[in-house]
Parts: C-alpha cells; structure tokens; sequence
C-alpha cells in the first residue's frame, strides 16, 4: 500500500488541484480537436471572439451563463446536504408547466406582477418536483440518484403528453402553448436598453441574469449564514454529528430538495420567460445536466458556480460560432469537454493530488544535514 | 388484421427492442453485482454504437464492426473501472461523467468523419447481421397458433438476438454455478469477506467491469449492425437508464432481468403501436404514460410500496481495507 | 497421541512484535508463546492491543519489526491467504460473512475447491457433516446466513477455518455479541476442539470467561505484554491487577461532595443497539446534584447505549427518565429539547459524533447550539457573535492555538476535546453527561479537563461520567456504579473500594464475599 498523503496548503487545495483538473480537461479536448484535424489554438482564438468578440456574442454567452448559474446552484444546494441530484433537467421542465400555467392563466395580474407570480410557478412547480425524490430518499431509503434518473423520464413523459394533447393550440402544428402577454415576460436586455436610448443587439439576454446573480448571492447567505444552512452542512459532513446536535438528517433533505428544484426553475425563468415566452417541447436541452458539470467545477461555491457559469456560456455560445467556421468542431464539443470537466473536476479529483504533492514536497523540501 | 396475428406482430417488435434492453441491463448487473455502481450505460451504448458502426464502415466486415464496438466499451468501461476501483471515486459522478463524454465524442467525431451531422453511412447488408432462419420456419408456419410463433417469433432473428437470450442463462450459471460468480457475489455484498478468504478485491472487480463493457457494447452493436444500419448520434435514446430501471426492478437477478426487460420492451412496442389510435371510451391513447410506466414502476419498488428492491449492500461504495 | 509440552514445538511464537499506526504505538516489543493443544486466553483492557496483535498474526496488518514462528518454523505473513496455508484460522469480532448467500457458500468462498461449485460443493458438505458430528457443529448448510441467530453464524465462522484446514484457531471477543447461553455453547464447541490438538486463542476482557475455558493467559496493557500465568495458578483478583496494572493514580484536588436533591433519575431503563440487541437491561440510579457518579465497565457493556438513550439520540425500549423529579415527556426526549432543558452532553466519540471534522472551529463550538439568538438574532448569523463566542470558549478552555477560523480537524486530540468540554459546559446545564472525556488526550490535557469536571460539581451540577479508565474513574467520582452485560453488578464509594474490586465487578465476578 501505498503512504499516506501528507495533507496539502490550503492554497494549493482550494486554487491548485481543482485548476489542474480543469486544465486537464481542457488539453484533452485540445487533443481531441487535433485528432480530427483542426488547430485547437484557433478553435480557442474563434471561441472566444464568438463569445466576447462584440456584444451580441456577450449577450448570448450571458443568456447561457444565467441558465447554468441556476442548474448549477441547484445541483450544488444538494451536494452540501451530500445529495447528488440528477434530476435538475426534469425539475426545470416541470417548473416550465409552472411559469407557463401562471403566465397564461393569471393574466388579470396587474402589469408585471404576472411575471412575479410566473416566477414563483416555476419554483413552486420546480420545488415540489424535486421534493418526492427528496422524501423517498428521507423516509423510504430509495436512492436519489436512481429516483431522480427516473423522474427526468418521467417529467419528459408528463410534459410531453401534456404539450402534444392538452396545452398545443389547436391547429398548430408546433407542441408549444400561446405567447405569454407582454408582462408575463421577463425583460430583455435589449429593450431595456433601447427605452433608455441606448443601442443594444437584439439577444436573448434578459433580467433573469440579475435574478441569477441574486439566487447566487442568496444561496451563499443561506448555507454560510443561516441555521438552515449550517444544518445542511453539518448532515452532509457528518449526519451523525447532526443527530447529536438536535438536527434531522430526513427533514433537512427534504428541505434541501425543495430549494434545489426550486433553484432549477431558475432555467424555467430565463429560458421560458426570458426568451421563449411560450412552452416548448424539450426546452431543457440537457442544461440540466451542464449543471452538474458547473457545479464540480466551481466547487459548490456560488462564486465559482458563477465563474464556471460563465465558462461554460462561452463555450456554449463561441462553440457556435466555432461550429459554423469550423463545421468539423460540431456543438457537441462542448459536451465532451462538460463531460471531461465532470470526469476530471469530480471522479479522478484526487488523481493529480499526489504528483502535485510530490511536486510541492520537492520544492520545499530542506537539504538533508 | 385478426388479434394474434397482431399481438405476435406487437410482440415481435418488442422482442427486438427488448434486446439491446436485456444485454445492457445484464452488463448492469455484472458490475453491480461486484459493487460497482453503473449509470454510465447510456453512454456504452453509444460508444459500442459508434466505434461498431466505424469499424463497419471502414473494413465492410460486420466482424470487425462487432470486435471494435467491444473492444471500445471496454476501454470506457477500465476507465470507470479506474476511477471507481483505484481512485476511489464517486461512482455516479464517473457514470455521469461518461454518459456525458459518451454522448459528445460519438457525435463530434461522426461529424468530423463523415460530415452528415454525426450520421454514418448506411452499411450495406454485408456488413450487418444477417437473419438467421431457424429450420423449417416455413413449413411449419402454415400450422395455426404454433406455426406464427415459430416463424415470427421464433425464427428469422440475427446473431445477436440469440447472443443475447443465450446470455441469460449463461449469466445466471455463471453467477450461481462457478467460483468466480461466488465470489462476485460476495464481493458485491461484503468485500471484506472476500479480502479475509484472501480473495483480490480489486481483480474481482476489475473483471466485473470488463464483462460489464463486453455486454454493453453488444447492446450498442446491436443498435447498427442488426437494427439501424447506421449510426446516429443520441440513438441509444434511454436505452441505458431503463436498463438500470430494469436491474432495480429486477432486483439485480438474471432471470427477471431478462423478463423485465422483454415487458418494457413490450411497452415501448406497443406505445409505437397504439400512437394515434383512438380507443373506444378512452379516446386517443396516451402513449406517454405508456413510455413512463417502466420509470414509475421502478420508483414505486424502490420506495418499497411494492415488495422492496434492495441493492447490493456494498454497492457505490470503495472498498478500503484499514478500518 | 499426547504430545508432552516442551518435546514438541510451540503451535504460535510471537517474538518482539512491535507495530505503530501513526503516532499510536499499538504494539511493543510482544512476546507470546502458545502451546499445541491448549486454549490460551489473550486479556485486556480496550485498547490494550489484543486485536492489532491478532492482525497481524492474521496476515491483516503486518508488524513494523518481530518475528512469527508457527509449529517452530519462521514465517512471514503478508496476507490471509498466507495465514491461511500455515493453518491459521480466525473468527474476527465483527463477521467476515456474506449474509444473503448460503452457509455452504460462505464456508466455500476462496476454498471453492475448482472453477465450478458442484464439485467443491459436495465435498465440503460432506467435510461440514464430518465437523458437525465430531465436534457438534451442525448447522444447515443451505439455510441462509443472514438468516441465523448470531450464535449460529459464529458458528460459520468456525467452520469457515475448520474446512480450511486451521489447526489454529483465533476468537477475537468471541463472546461480545452472544447470549449467555450462546457462550456456553461455545465454550463446550472449543473444548471439544481442543479435545482434538487444536490450538485455539482467545482473546477476551471478561476474566469469567478466562477461568472457566482457558488453561493459559497472557495479559495486555497499553501494547505491552505484561505477564503469562497458568490458569489454574492465578485468580482473577491476580489477572485484574496484571490487567490494570499499577497505574499512577491521578490525584487531583477535590474537596468533599455536597449532593443536594435528585438531579436525573431513571428507572429500569431499558435500550437496544442498531440490531435490536438489549444493551441496557433494567438500569436504575439516582443523580443528584453536586455530584459526580461514575460509570466503570469495560467498553461494549451498555454504556454508550445508556448515554445515547440519556441524551435523547437513542431511543428507550422500556423504563423512564426523570429530570427533577418529573418524567421527561417523550415529545422532549431528543437531543435539542434536552439541551434546552439543560442536559448537556460530552459524547464518547469527539471524531464521529462530537465534532464535524471539516467545520472551522468557530462552526463546531455551535454544534446543538446553532439555534440559539446569540449567534444572530434576526434570519442570519452574525459571524462576529460566532466567532466572538468561540473565542471565549477557547479563552475559558485554553483552547490552543486561539484560532476560530481553523479547520476542526487541525487541532489536536485534546484541543478537540476542550472544545466539546466548552462548548457543553459554557451553556451552563444543569445535569452533564460526560462520556470518555479524556479518550487519546495528553497528560496536559487530562488534568485541565479533570478539574474542569470537579469545578462543575462544585458549583453543583449534577455530572454523569462514563469512563473505561479506571484511574479516571477513581480520580473523578464521588460515587461509582458499574456495569457489565447491561446491568449494574455493584455500586461502591471510591474511598470504600479498590480497582481490583472494581475489576472483578467489572468482570460480572458480582459482590465480593465479604
């Protein structure tokens, strides 16, 4: 067997090892755009003009970056109560029927208090979603990873019945519900800008980013400020220190299920709201699951979790851009490097511990006397 | 059409679809069984899928089609192994993590290659499974009832179809009749049993993980060379995750693995079937509930309303021998 | 074919064993010699050694230095599988066996006999028909061994080394999760294997247990060990004080007691462990206040389930609690209700219960208290308020170093332990349940906590404390109860008693004859 590993400097735990991880997720990639004979160099260099190049790449990659601040947070609410929620795709979907039935149906909501009570459908519908996998897990010991794999099918399953048979409008051949009314719509940008006189591209890019920045902002407060936060913790590190001090590892996973699939409706907000303003069919687009992705790489924190958003926004956006100039590099680039991100940042995370240690050890070793 | 003749149509169809079902749910079973948990099976689909499809197109040899789609699975398979095994990973972030790499890979490099959004070119027949007609399907097919059932039922299906139902019992007699499945049993349950009886934990596992990828890549064979023809990326389409549902509802046993598996298989018939046909009282069919009845079962069993499916005891979780 | 001792040699030699985990000297220097053909007994206090000894026989851990002869022969074992092939077997404390499968599968497992079962299979049912009749070990071989009582599946274990071959045979605390009829029959099963040459270990703390079925025994204390009797020759007194040993009794200043009214009372408490095992059978005391009663027993005798269940984590399978004199309503027997009520609690385990390791010190000085309005009064903590009372804790408790920032788990063992102390005595409780207050603490360390505990008393708390150190114990207690087997065998005044008394209470030996 091998020696124990002498425990790193905080620095090198917290900035070292996670970037060496996604450094090595990255060169992969660049390795695979080699293999199929493109520049990975250029690639980087049109990536990111078509990300920041001008402001309507800035736009896009913002309108991206939102979606995955929210899935992100969602799945990392979880993974501090040591909860691994998969389920974030099914959660926004459902929380999509909730912002849509609310904007339909409340349309006697004065001016933008429809949006207001929208958003809250969302995380409502998000909530109590995700919270039945949350109460199998506490009180019928079913995994949650298997029960949120199957609640996702099984939200495709609702919505899609849902959006062909009930919701279409009739004669349309489109699955998708009627536009909301105009105060049924988050903001965008672009509007904002131009009743201030100011010229703005026309992008999806709208409030709901600042809504994202909130729910960060609000998620940090919860877990490093509040009681409720410092009992989610304490059940994820170490649930029976949690009995001991009076906590209930079953009630906090419930609550912890709440808030994260309400966190998930955030891509109901910005998606359906904030640029669709209709329900359509699969309009998740697997952004649930960059969630999971964003969450490994910012490390559960919120400030990472907006860092890693933001990243992933410009992948998602100049890896468009990359696509129509280099029709070789499809858009599924992006999914492998998300999933080399996941493989890197999450299940080999302690591969590079030991030659980083090594390393370290070395350069500070003392001279034998 | 007369009502057998369409339930053996239906059934026929789901038979086939139940394949790649059976053979992924059994590579399933095979790594948890040892203690390895595996939600990446969506994703060797796909991987067996595509490098099956690629070797096909580039040799025209429908067995190198099926060499190279396994020895593919098996490789992504060590990879999980490795970081479930020796780095002592979170095994459904590994999972996911493939799943995702999985879905991305497949489709990019099909599209570099071949340039048709991530599609391969259709293979001819020479490079795919042939069907295998069973001795006198014909003949006997004239005979009611039985005759149906032989020659449409029975007969006319490709190699990998036999492979696969051939599989469950080999499964079963391996895992109950030899001394590796003993101990892949037990290893799953309590490793330090095995540790104690001075058994290798890790080569146990190590190898639960490679008949797990020779199965699962099979499923993906299955897809392009018995099926499609082609490979098309995202074409696993859940195959994996209800292949996991089936192991839990299952209750990680082989033979109703197997009956699992031809049931939601049978589902996924008949929703096909039934799409747009009005019923009378009912009205039009909804197909959806159809499609979502094997997910709904299985959190139903798992929640223990319904009997109780109980994972191996040490599945997911990494073997470390000082306590 | 009796082999006269001395002609043949010895079935195990352990030479100069010596093992360190860590900065833990488990092993030092060990010596051992076991006859063929007898039963040897191994006793200890918890943490004397015993096990690591044991593993390391077992090929489990190997030794840092030392030397292992089997049947005179110098050997290395580096696994069980090595063990094994000298003829090694061993019944570990905690089953090696797979509960879903069948007896015959677990007995088979790495002795298959071939790639296929079917053969193996019949000749190891046919070798457990042959054990089962030779030595009375029947059991069925197709039953299922999650199924068994626990007698039965120890019982397994045996065969397990049996059909293996093991003509050496290590029981590590056989008798720990047996009932007393389960013991006995497994005394007569190991007789029976003695009967036959085998040589078996047995490691125990129960003295009982060493009289009635050992015919040599080797004492353990703090890694070393301290002597080897015939047991015929020696008395449990003897084997208690080896055990013990002459410890330097930590004298601390304590002035008399002054017990005032009945604090905490319970009746005929009755608790049962994770498995549904009665680990508490019809316990009954009184504490009042200004006192400390002491709990002695040696580790696994119902102790830490009693604490559990006082503090609410565990729940009561029969009996009542009283706080001043009033029963405690079940809606309030939990561990937040009690603190409210003023029940403060050291747990026994600061690593797995007390603490959360990865928590800064500030966060861990909370725990149980997180709820209370000084650590913010609105929805939020006030940072400042947490770390302003960590430091006070810390002050008040020389915690070191004064970090409240720092990681939990880069403080040491005793720092750790001060902390728990703090933050449990600083809410000012009335009635305190100390469990192992100075478990892996240094010296310092040990003597602030204690006076710590005295000063707690003098200002009339009524203290519960839980200890497997005697010395503790003596140094600590105005009164002593002791527990084995769940019940209370005795309870004594530390002036009016001894360790070697206490040790045979301890021992289930009940009231000396006077």
């Amino acid at each position: 067997m091998s020696a124990p590993l002498k425990p790193l400097p905080v620095w090198a735990d917290v900035a070292v090892i996670p970037l060496v991880n996604v450094a090595a997720a990255f060169v992969i990639s660049g390795f695979v755009v080699l293999a199929i004979g493109e520049n990975p160099l250029e690639a980087v260099q049109i990536l990111i003009t078509g990300a920041l190049g001008d402001l309507e790449g800035i736009g896009f990659t913002l309108y991206y970056a939102t979606s995955f601040i929210f899935t992100g947070l969602a799945v990392a609410f979880c993974f501090h109560a040591g909860l691994f929620n998969i389920g974030v795709e099914g959660q926004a979907y459902i929380a999509g029927l909730g912002a849509a039935l609310v904007a339909l149906h409340f349309g006697f909501l004065p001016g933008y208090f429809l949006v207001v009570a929208a958003i809250i459908g969302a995380a409502l519908f998000g909530a109590a979603f995700a919270a039945i996998p949350g109460y199998l897990q506490a009180y019928r010991d079913s995994h949650i990873v298997i029960t949120t794999i199957m609640f996702n099918y099984i939200a495709s399953a609702i919505m899609g019945y849902l959006l062909v048979e009930v919701l279409r409008v009739p004669g349309q051949m489109n699955a998708e519900t009627t536009a909301f009314r105009s105060t049924g719509r988050v903001p965008q940008f672009h509007d904002i800008m131009g009743a201030l006189g100011v010229h703005w591209p026309v992008t999806p890019f709208n409030l709901s980013f600042l809504l994202a920045l909130a729910a960060a902002f609000a998620v940090w407060v919860v877990i490093w400020r509040t009681r409720l936060g410092y009992e989610i913790r304490t059940v994820g590190a170490n649930p029976t220190a949690a009995i001991y001090g009076g906590i209930s590892p079953a009630r906090v996973t419930v609550v912890t299920t709440l808030v994260s699939g309400a966190l998930a409706g955030g891509l109901a907000v910005n998606v359906i709201l904030g640029e669709e303003h209709r329900l359509i069919l699969e309009y998740t687009a697997g952004f649930g699951f960059v969630g999971i992705a964003v969450a490994l790489m910012g490390r559960a924190h919120p400030v990472g979790i907006i860092l890693a958003a933001i990243l992933f926004g410009m992948l998602y956006q100049g890896g468009a851009e990359l696509a129509f100039d280099k029709p070789k590099i499809s858009r599924d680039m992006i999914v492998v490097i998300q999933g080399l991100v996941v493989l890197f940042a999450g299940a080999l995370e302690h591969m590079f511990r030991r030659p980083v240690a090594t390393l370290l050890a070395r350069r500070t070793a003392q001279p034998p006397i | 059409m007369d009502w057998f003749g369409a339930f053996i149509v239906v059934f026929a169809s789901g038979l086939r679809l139940a394949i790649p079902l059976i053979l992924a749910c059994l590579a399933g079973l095979w790594s948890e069984r040892s203690g390895v948990v595996d939600i990446g099976l969506e994703g060797k689909i796909l991987v067996g899928a595509f490098a099956s499809a690629a070797g096909a197109t580039f040799t025209g040899s429908v067995w190198i089609g099926l060499a190279s789609g396994i020895a593919a699975t098996i490789a992504v398979s060590l990879v999980h192994g490795y970081a479930s095994i020796d780095q002592r990973a979170n095994q459904i972030v590994s999972g996911t993590a493939i799943n995702m790499v999985a879905d991305g890979m497949t489709a990019l490099v099909g599209n570099a290659i071949w340039s048709q959004g991530g599609r391969t070119p259709e293979l001819p027949s020479s490079a795919q499974f042939e069907a295998i007609n069973l001795p006198l399907a014909r003949e006997i097919g004239a005979i009611p009832i039985v005759g149906p059932i032989y020659e449409r039922l029975l007969s006319g299906h490709d190699l990998i179809t036999y492979l696969a139902f051939l599989m469950v019992p080999l499964t079963y007699w391996a895992l109950y009749s030899t001394r590796f499945g003993l101990r892949l049993r037990a290893v799953g349950e309590n490793p330090a049993a095995v540790d104690t009886a001075g058994i290798s934990v890790r080569a146990l596992r190590y190898s639960a993980v490679v008949i797990c990828g020779v199965l699962v890549g099979l499923a993906g064979v299955y897809l392009v060379l018995s099926q499609e023809a082609y490979f098309q990326p995202h074409m696993s389409a859940g195959r994996g995750f209800i292949a996991l549902a089936a192991l839990v509802f299952a209750k990680w046993r082989p033979w109703p693995a197997l009956a699992t598996c031809i049931l939601f298989g049978f589902l996924d018939a008949l929703a096909i079937r039934l799409q747009g046909v009005e019923l009378p009282v009912i009205g039009p069919v909804p197909v959806q509930a159809i499609e979502a009845l094997p997910y709904l079962l299985t959190v139903v069993l798992l929640a223990g309303f319904i009997g109780k499916a109980i994972p191996p005891r040490a599945s997911g979780i990494p073997y470390v021998k000082d306590r | 074919m009796t082999i006269e001792a001395g002609t043949a040699p010895a079935a195990i030699e352990l030479i100069g064993i010596d093992k360190s985990f860590g900065p833990v000297h488990a092993n030092r220097n060990v010596n051992l010699v076991v006859e063929r053909g007898v039963i040897h007994g191994v006793v200890g206090e918890n943490g004397a050694g015993k096990s690591t000894l044991m593993s390391i026989l077992y090929g489990f851990y190997e030794a840092d230095s030392g030397e292992i002869r089997v049947n005179g022969e110098p050997v290395r074992i580096r696994s069980s599988r090595e063990a094994i092939s000298h003829g090694i077997g061993m019944v570990h404390q905690h089953f090696m066996l797979v509960p879903p499968l069948s007896v015959l599968e677990n007995v088979m497992l790495g002795a298959e006999g071939g790639v296929l079962l079917a053969g193996g299979a019949s000749a190891i049912r046919r070798k457990l028909a042959g054990l089962g009749k030779e030595y009375g070990l029947e059991v069925d071989p197709d039953a299922t061994v999650g199924e068994l009582s626990v007698g039965l599946q120890q019982r397994v274990e045996i065969l397990k080394a049996l059909v293996r071959g093991a003509e050496i045979l290590v029981l590590d605390e056989p008798t720990a999760v047996l009932t007393p009829a389960e013991a006995d029959q497994l005394f007569e099963m190991l007789r029976v294997l003695k009967s036959q040459n085998k040589t078996i270990i047995f490691i125990t703390h129960k003295l009982r247990e060493i009289m009635s079925l050992t015919d040599r025994v080797s004492v353990m204390r703090r890694g070393e060990m301290v002597a080897t009797f015939d047991t015929a020759k020696t008395s449990p007194p003897e084997l208690a004080d080896a055990m013990v040993g002459r410890k330097v009794i930590l004298k601390i200043d304590k002035g008399a007691a002054h017990p005032g009214k009945v604090a905490l009372e319970i009746r005929d408490l009755v608790v049962r462990d994770d498995r549904g095992v009665v680990r508490v059978d019809g316990v009954s005391f009184v504490l009042r206040e200004g006192e400390i009663l002491g709990v002695a027993g040696v580790a696994g005798n119902g102790q830490s389930e009693l604490l559990e269940a006082l503090a609410g984590i565990r729940p009561l399978s029969g009996g009542e609690i009283l706080v001043d004199g009033e029963p405690l309503p079940p809606a309030e027997h939990n561990p937040h209700s009690e603190r409210v009520i003023g029940i403060g609690h050291v747990p026994e385990d600061r690593h797995r219960v007390g603490l959360v390791m990865p928590f800064e010190a500030c966060e861990s000085a909370m725990l149980g208290f997180h709820y209370e309005k000084v650590y913010g009064k609105g929805l939020l903590y006030s940072r400042k308020a947490i770390i302003a009372d960590a430091e006070d804790k810390m002050e008040a408790f020389d915690v070191r170093p004064r970090a409240p920032l720092l990681k939990t788990a880069n403080f040491s063992g005793g720092n750790q332990q001060k902390l728990v102390l703090a933050r449990e005595i600083e809410r000012n409780p009335k009635i305190m349940l100390v469990g192992q207050p100075t478990r892996g603490v240094d010296i310092g360390a040990i003597e602030f906590i204690h006076k710590r505990i005295v000063a707690q008393r003098d200002a009339g708390k009524a203290i519960l404390l839980v200890s497997v150190e005697l010395d503790e114990i003596f140094a600590l207690s105005d009164r002593i109860i002791v527990l084995c087997g769940g019940r209370v065998t005795g309870e004594r005044k530390p002036e009016e008693t001894d360790p070697q008394d206490l040790g045979l209470l301890m021992a289930g030996v009940s009231e000396r004859a006077a």
